[in-house]
This record gives C-alpha cells, structure tokens and sequence, in this order.
C-alpha cells in the first residue's frame, strides 16, 4: 500500500537501463517509519542514481525529515533497509558516511566559534584534505569580513552560509540536505543552486526537502509526495 | 501460570501458622531474592529489545519494572517490620539493607527514565540501556557495599543479624519457605504476564487481531493495569 | 590514521568551545568551595569532628557539583545539531565519544584537583592523607566523566534532565564513594590505601572502556 506518488520522473527508468549491471548509489527498499501512533509512510521505495537531484515534497508533519534521517542513518526505520551500492548501508557504515553529506535542520555550527573556526572542524573531518584553505571558502560563501565573529552573532542566514560551505568542501557524493534554502537571500540561493549542478555534472546526487519549488531542468529532478496520514 | 498462582495463594497462609514474629520470613525472603532476579530479568529484556529491536522485549522492560520495585520495596518494608522487635530498630545501615535500598533506587531511575520521555519506545530503549548499565553494576555495587560495611565496625545489631541467620534452618521452616519463594516467583510472573498482555493490547489497538480480542472480552477481564 | 584524526579534531574543536565559556567550567567548582564551606558551619569547627568527616564530604560534594557540569557535554550538541554531526561521523562513534569524555575530564577535573589541597585545608584534613587524596581524584574523576556521560546521554532530549540526571547516575557512583572515601580514611590513619586505589583503578578501565558503548547506544536513541 504505497502512499507516495512519484510525479516527474517518467524518463528516469529508461535513461538509466544502460548502466543497469552497476548497482544504484543508493537503493531505499519497502521503508515504513512509525513515530508514535502514526504511520508516517509504509513500503517506500526509491533509487538514488547519480546525476539526479531528489526533491521530497509534503505538508508538514508528513515525515520529510525523518525520511532523511533514516536514509542517512540517524533513525531506524521500522522496516526496510538502506542499500549503498548494493550494500546494506549499516554494514559499510564507514564507506557509506565517507559518501555522505548530510546536513539537517540544526546545522551543528557551533556558536561560540567563529565561521572559520567552523569551517576549519568541518573541512578537517571531511575526510578528504580539502582542495582551498577555510579563508578562501568563506569567500565563496560570502562570509568576507565576518571570520572572526562567533557564528552566534551573526544573522540565520549567514549561520546557514557556514553550514553550507560544508558543501564546497566536501568530495562525497551523496548529500542530503533537510530545507536548505531556510533563511537564505536571494544571492544565496543562486550560489546553492550553481553548487547544486556542479555536483550533480560531477556525478553526484542530491535528496532534499523544500518548500520552494525548484527552478530545475526536469530530467534531473525527480519529485517526490510525501503524504499526510493519519 | 493460573495453576501457580492457585499455589502461591493456597500454600502461602497456609505456612503463616508456624506463628512468631519471624514468620514475615515468609514474604521478606523471597521478595529479597526476586527482587534481585526480575532485574536481571529485565536486564535480559533490555538486551533483546536493544539488540534484536523486538517490541515485546520493550515491553517487558516496563512490565517487569515496577513489579521488581515494588518486591525491593516489600522487602525493604518487612524487613523494617521485622526488624523493629527483632533488633529494636526500624533501620541499620546493614550491607544488605543498603545493596538492597541501591536496588530500589536503580528501578526507580529505570520507571521514572521511561516515564519522562513521551514516545513510548524511545523510553523503552533509554530505560534499557539504563537496566543494562545497571546489572553490571549491581555486583560491584554489592560487594563494595559489603566491603564497606566490614570496614566500618559492625555495630552489634548487625552482629545478631548474622547470629540470627547463622543456624541451619530446620526442615519445618526451610520447606514453607522454598515453596514461598517459588510462590512468589510464579505470583510475580503472572503479573508481570499480565501486565504486559496489557501492554501489547494498549500498544496494538489499532492493530486487527487486538480489536477482536478487545471486542470479545468487553466484559471487563482484561482491568488490571 | 584518519581515526585518531577524527579523535583530535572533536577535542580541539571541544576545548576551544569549552574555553569561550568559561564561567559555566567555573560554576561548579565555586559550587563546591560553598558547600564545603556550610559544614564547618553545620558541625561545629571542631577540627577533630572536621577531619574525621572530610574525605566522605569532600567526595560527596565533588559527585554533586561533577552533577551540575555534567549536562554541558551533551545538551548544546545536541541543540544546535553538532551531536547528529558526531553521529554521521566516518569513524567510529565511540571514539568521537572518548573525545568528548576527555575534554569534560581536563575541563571538570584540572580545576578540582588544583582546589582540592584548598578543601583538605578547610576541613582539617591531616597534610600526610593529601597525596592520596589528590590520587582517588585523579583515579575518580574519569569515572564520573565516563558513568556521567552515559546518564547525559540518555536525558539529553528530555527538557528537564537535570533532577533526573541525578537519581540516575547517584546510584550507580556509589561504588566510587565508598572506595575513594575509604582510601582516603585510610591514609588519613597512616595505613596503606593501596587496596581501595586498585579497585578504584579497575573501575577506571572497566568505565572509560564499556561506558563508550552505552553511550553510542543512548545518543542513538536520544536524537529520535
């Protein structure tokens, strides 16, 4: 009793059968999640391939957010599992979150540090050695002159700056991102946008929850209800 | 399980009649040691709810919680009783009575940490990992307790305690008791199944097979929660 | 290894937040200067009464005020989402978790363990029984972080986790009172304090070594 409906994805099946012999990045199998009483969603079902952006849509309280979390690793799902390349994500764990970037709602920047003492934490746990120095992402984000101001200080949006700049450091291939466009200016919002389709050029892919609907070449977004149960 | 409760309450008075003060032997002692065993019990619970993620373990956890508190509490309670024209005194600081007094404290934690949270299962999982911490400290807990009670002088209350315990106890009285505390162990286990039927019908109302059993005794048997 | 690497930087990154607020690491140390200043105050300023009673009230204050720094290891991460950040962490969570264990050790009991001739001062503590004293701290403290934490993980979603906190963990410290006390009596009477040392010491492997498990298992539940 599938409850999601999957509305603009009609070429994603044929444009992919040629690279069917290799396994999605990363498979969702039958997930159903109970969060108290309420059945949030039963049996869904979603490839992630790479290339493609991934935009869950719903009313709130639908369980867009804990749709990500489970993906990602942070909920257990009440049945289902998550495969990453054919795996079981929770059996290579480590290779899957090398993979993945998720940030959520609260976007762990801490606010007694300054936005490059930020950056700096997140660039050096990524993983990967970062390809630029912290000071010139911050740059990039438009946080120039703010680095030594504790991320407290400073306004919604430019905390969510630093919490995206996570994006330009980092070389997995999988993010997931809980509303990403909260608080952002308009400015903001085409920089996240020109980050987006490089990534998705490099062969990444993208699972986000927005409000907004997204300005976006239609071959590589794929749109997906979320309904509210009762 | 009914034919044991049937023999906990049949057997239990009847053993009453050996007379004497000390007959509260027959409730303080097998509360005492259940009280021990339905934690590791629930410790138990804890590690199968946690591990293989299965609901009715959950559950368990919290039928089993508050029985437990509630025989460390009767033991603790009689012992008090017993104590006062045993020993003259409602309260020593005794290594058992203390290990015992810890134990009621770490159930409680137990109760009131799945009690605070709102979701259900997420405070079944917190308590148990609680449960869990706690069954590996309970031995520790024991014998430093012990240990610290033969370090500090032992009072000559606590010395008649030992005196009082120390005679074999003759088959009269050792045979009522063991039935007493396998009484108590089948009394406490049918509550303990009964709660957490209770349990399982609460957390499964919505689910087919709940309703019918729900709708099919609408005369009331299923009351005590 | 890129572990140990990960290891690091969660303890920078902790020391460095744990130094811009410094006067949350303060609260609890003048919290134990106050309390053990009302005894003397309560029992009379006798000095035998005084030193008689010193080791057991100097632990039990320091249990209570390791109570109120406690929650700080847990509960900003998890407001601000640096604990889901942990979480998603390609190490493994108990390391990231020892990381934190060690910056609320260094930042909690560097401080005590520096005031702490200071409370065998006031309570008449005889100066032979300080070197112990100081030991059963050192040996201790790790334990309270480590017990600590795993309480701190549990009620870190609750609203109100402090009381809470408390009833949970107080129990489970007792062991640690007992033998630390008794080590320091021990001492005080010019006999050896080696035994109750040892086992302090055993707790200290057993703690910092399981409790990381049980904490995973409870921030895994705690950010449902």
């Amino acid at each position: 009793m599938s409850k999601q409906s999957t509305l603009a994805s009609n070429q994603a099946v044929s444009a992919h059968a040629g690279a069917a012999e290799q396994a999605p990045l990363l498979d969702i199998v039958h997930i159903t999640s109970i969060r108290g009483e309420r059945t949030l969603f039963s049996d869904f079902n979603l490839q992630v391939e790479a290339g493609r952006m991934y935009q869950i849509e719903g009313p709130n309280g639908a369980g867009k957010s804990s749709l990500l979390r489970i993906i990602a690793g942070l909920l257990r799902p009440q049945s289902g599992e998550i495969r990453y390349r054919g795996e079981l994500s929770q059996h290579v764990r480590s290779e899957f979150l090398q993979d993945l970037l998720f940030i959520g709602h609260k976007a762990a920047v801490k606010p007694e540090l300054t936005g490059l003492e930020n950056l700096a934490f997140f660039a050096a746990v990524q993983g990967q050695p970062c390809a630029q120095p912290p000071f010139d992402l911050l740059e990039q984000v438009g946080l120039v002159g703010l680095e030594d101001i504790p991320a407290g200080n400073l306004s919604a949006g430019q905390q969510r700056r630093i919490a995206l700049a996570r994006l330009w450091v980092s070389s997995s291939r999988l993010w997931i991102l809980d509303e990403p466009f909260t608080s952002l200016d308009v400015a903001g919002i085409e920089m996240l946008h020109q980050r987006f389709s490089q990534h998705l050029a490099a062969g990444g892919a993208i699972i986000l929850t927005s409000h907004q609907p997204l300005d976006w070449a239609s071959q590589s977004l794929v749109r997906i209800q979320l309904e509210y149960n009762w | 399980m009914l034919v044991g409760v049937v023999w906990g309450l049949v057997f239990a008075p009847a053993d009453y009649q050996q007379g004497d003060s000390y007959r509260i032997i027959f409730i303080h002692v097998p509360a005492a040691i259940w009280s021990m065993g339905f934690y590791v019990g629930m410790a138990i619970a804890a590690l199968i709810a946690l591990v293989w993620q299965i609901r009715t373990a959950e559950w368990a956890i919290s039928a089993i919680a508050p029985v437990g508190a509630m025989l460390t509490f009767i033991s603790l309670f009689t012992g008090a009783i017993w104590g006062q024209p045993m020993w003259g005194t409602w309260w020593v600081w005794d290594a058992r009575l203390t290990s015992q007094l810890i134990l009621l404290f770490l159930y409680l934690g137990v109760m009131v940490l799945h009690m605070a949270f709102e979701d259900q299962r997420t405070g079944a999982k917190a308590a148990g990992i609680l449960a869990l911490v706690g069954v590996i400290n309970i031995p520790i807990i024991h014998y430093s307790v012990y240990w610290w009670n033969t370090l500090h002088q032992t009072s000559t209350i606590t010395q008649m305690v030992t005196r009082l315990e120390a005679p074999a106890m003759p088959g009269v009285m050792l045979w009522p008791l063991l039935t007493c505390v396998f009484a108590f162990m089948l009394v406490c286990s049918a509550f303990i199944v009964m709660r957490l039927n209770n349990l399982i019908l609460i957390n499964e109302v919505r689910r087919p097979w709940a309703i019918k059993i729900l709708a099919g005794e609408k005369g009331g048997k299923h009351g005590t929660v | 290894m890129s572990q140990t690497r990960i290891l690091l930087q969660v303890v920078r990154r902790d020391f460095q937040v744990a130094m811009r607020n410094r006067n949350e690491l303060l609260n609890p140390i003048i919290f134990l200067l106050v309390v053990i200043t009302l005894f003397p105050l309560a029992v009379g300023p006798s000095a035998g009464t005084l030193s008689q009673i010193a080791p057991g009230v100097i632990w039990v204050s320091a249990l209570l005020s390791a109570m109120l720094g406690l929650e700080r290891m847990f509960r900003d991460d998890f407001r601000d989402g640096a604990l889901e950040h942990m979480l998603l962490l390609p190490c493994a969570i108990e390391l990231a978790v020892l990381g934190k264990i060690i910056v609320h050790w260094v930042t909690t009991a560097v401080p005590l363990l520096v005031i702490s001739p200071l409370l065998a001062l006031l309570l008449n503590l005889p100066m032979h029984a300080l070197p112990v004293l100081l030991l059963t701290l050192l040996l201790g403290t790790p334990v309270l972080s480590a017990v600590g934490a795993i309480g701190v993980a549990l009620t870190v979603s609750l609203n109100r986790g402090g009381a809470l906190l408390s009833l949970l963990l107080l129990p489970l410290l007792i062991p640690l009172l007992i033998f630390a006390t008794a080590a320091i009596e021990a001492a005080s009477m010019n006999m050896s304090a080696g035994g109750p040392l040892a086992l302090m010491a055993a707790f200290l492997v057993l703690s910092v070594g399981l409790s990381p498990l049980a904490i995973r298992a409870a921030l895994q539940v705690s950010v449902n």
